[in-house]
């Protein structure tokens, strides 16, 4: 019983990660029709600013003195970063998808492969090839829950994780702006007569979907501290095989397939070989989709026709 | 002045010509209506006056403004509410939140505003709220505030439709067939729908029509629009009597 629990929690902490990130593929999609496959590397990207925000606060800490705890950097840490990823996210709108709106979706979809080629090769020119470690801001501390061990990060991981996807669902459903998401994901002739302007919405849900995969990168990074130009590949490919599970679109479907995701990744290998891990993942996942082909809250078919 | 103002308004499809020398002045409080045939290109008046396309020639005046060239969502906010004949809601969306979302353009509050619920996002979000239930209200579909559209009757997603419209708080309201689908009994609520909101609103309305009784009851002045032209355009009198009207709706052989 307890080495069950102990797993639950570390697929919780997986499933936070990739629900983090199918959430960006999830909302991009339901407005632009494209999954934006540069996603993973906006998470790389978001990771690396983490890292630069990070050991920048804690240098100016040590410098002036102020010996700020770490929970604070941390914070700190987390909000420089979802902003400034943020503000990638709009620049891949701006610079790859606006002027491929009336363009084949295959093209944007090749426009976001080629994106995310640039962001990892542009690391590594950038950064070299070494392998950065990511600097433990605060210091793990395990509790033992009736023999469960459960470490203060993995709480933190899974907290902030749910936090944001509620911040997410309260955004969408009440703001002004998320209602104009949800009424886009439906179509693009109407919700421009209500005076809602499409170059503002489209960025603004890359903005959004990239400031929670910056969140999900430094959530990473804390619990596997070591960041490379190519990590967001594989994480990337499996989240997005999250969203795809939710239903294209959905954003609560995305959330719950990213635990699903977590879930089924650590339940395998106590049944199976560890080596079999994602054969055996992906092959349940694979049958899943043959009887439920548009995931669990997708729609049969989408009434857009363009973008 | 007129309220709305559109002189040699022509648009091609590639090499198709779907409207040829448009044009309309529209008074304030004037209900128009705009009859013809199927594929007239009635639509695409409508479609190239609110800027989903843009004319290749002619002019289009608001207030004596030109919108020749203005995004979608600019014209929209300048005052021109639309409804469209084959009902475009949004099925996964409740009826308070289509009217809620209409009022986008009406709202000023920032991002921060959105993340964190400052006084003037909570002000101008009970304004809205006040006056989506009144617009809801007024269209007799108070009672669906909570339902998803798809599940409504569809007199009721009409009447939804018109109260997304209205929510922009439109000079110029264009209803694209209002009455496309409809049981008998639900025309008749239609027609007193839009007399009420003519009335309240003091709103223009240009309709698009295919029932010439429904059109004949609520417009003082009709035109007949067929192959993308004017052909007709006069009292519902003078254009039931109208030769060329007669033939566009009927065929030759039933003149002769």
């Amino acid at each position: 019983m307890e080495f069950f629990l102990q797993n639950v929690v570390n697929a919780l902490q997986w499933g936070s990660f990739y629900a983090l990130i199918a959430l960006g593929y999830s909302m991009v999609y339901s407005i632009m029709m494209v999954f934006n496959f540069a996603h993973g590397d906006v998470f790389m990207t978001g990771a690396y600013i983490g890292f630069g925000t990070a050991s920048l606060l804690l240098a100016l800490s040590a410098a002036l003195g102020l010996g700020l705890p770490g929970w604070t950097i941390l914070s700190l840490t987390i909000a420089v970063s979802m902003v400034l990823t943020a503000f990638l996210g709009v620049l891949v709108e701006r610079v790859g998808y606006r002027p491929l709106r009336e363009a084949p979706r295959a093209s944007a979809a090749i426009t976001g492969l080629m994106i995310g080629i640039i962001l990892e090769t542009g690391n590594l020119a950038l950064l070299g090839a070494r392998r950065l470690s990511f600097p433990d801001l605060i210091h793990s501390t395990t509790y033992n829950l009736g023999g469960v061990f459960v470490t203060n990060k993995k709480i933190l991981i899974v907290a902030v994780s749910l936090a944001l996807m509620y911040a997410l669902h309260q955004f969408i459903r009440k703001t002004r702006w998320g209602m104009a998401m949800r009424a886009m994901s439906y179509d693009f002739e109407v919700v421009p007569l209500m005076g809602v302007s499409l170059n503002v919405i489209a960025p603004l849900t890359f903005a959004v979907g990239s400031g929670l995969a910056a969140a999900a990168g430094i959530l990473y990074g804390l619990a596997y501290p070591v960041l490379d130009p190519y990590m967001g590949v594989l994480l990337g490919w499996k989240a997005f095989v999250a969203a795809i599970l939710g239903g294209r679109g959905s954003i609560l479907g995305a959330a719950l397939a990213g635990f699903l995701l977590g879930f089924i990744e650590i339940f395998v290998p106590m049944i199976f070989p560890s080596t079999l891990r994602d054969l055996i993942a992906y092959s349940i996942i694979l049958l899943i989709l043959t009887f439920r082909p548009y995931g669990f809250f997708g729609q049969p078919h989408s009434t857009q026709l363009r973008l | 002045m007129p309220l709305l103002q559109v002189s040699g308004m022509t648009h091609y499809f590639g090499g198709l010509r779907a409207v040829h020398r448009y044009h309309l002045t529209l008074e304030p409080g004037e209900i128009r209506g705009l009859i013809g045939p199927n594929g007239a290109g009635k639509t695409t008046v409508f479609n190239l006056i609110t800027g989903i396309h843009t004319p290749t020639e002619g002019k289009v005046e608001l207030e004596g403004r030109s919108i020749v060239g203005r995004r979608p969502h600019q014209i929209a906010a300048l005052g021109l509410g639309r409804t469209f004949q084959n009902l475009l809601l949004w099925r996964h969306m409740t009826v308070g939140e289509h009217v809620r979302m209409a009022h986008y353009s009406q709202l000023g509050y920032g991002l921060i505003g959105a993340l964190f619920g400052t006084p003037r996002r909570i002000a101008e979000e009970r304004r809205v709220a006040e006056n989506s239930m009144r617009l809801m209200e007024m269209f007799d579909v108070a009672r669906y505030r909570d339902f998803l559209v798809g599940n409504l009757p569809y007199g009721a997603q009409r009447r939804v439709e018109m109260a997304r419209a209205m929510a922009i708080d439109p000079k110029v309201l264009l209803l694209d067939e209002p009455t496309a689908g409809m049981t008998p009994e639900e025309l008749v609520t239609m027609i007193g729908t839009i007399r009420q909101v003519h009335r309240d609103f003091g709103v223009a309305i240009l309709l698009i029509e295919h029932r010439l009784k429904f059109v004949m009851e609520l417009c003082r002045r009709i035109q007949t629009l067929v192959f993308g032209e004017v052909i007709a355009e006069g009292t519902p009198q003078e254009i039931q009597r109208n030769p060329h009207v007669i033939e566009a709706y009927l065929g030759k052989e039933e003149i002769a």
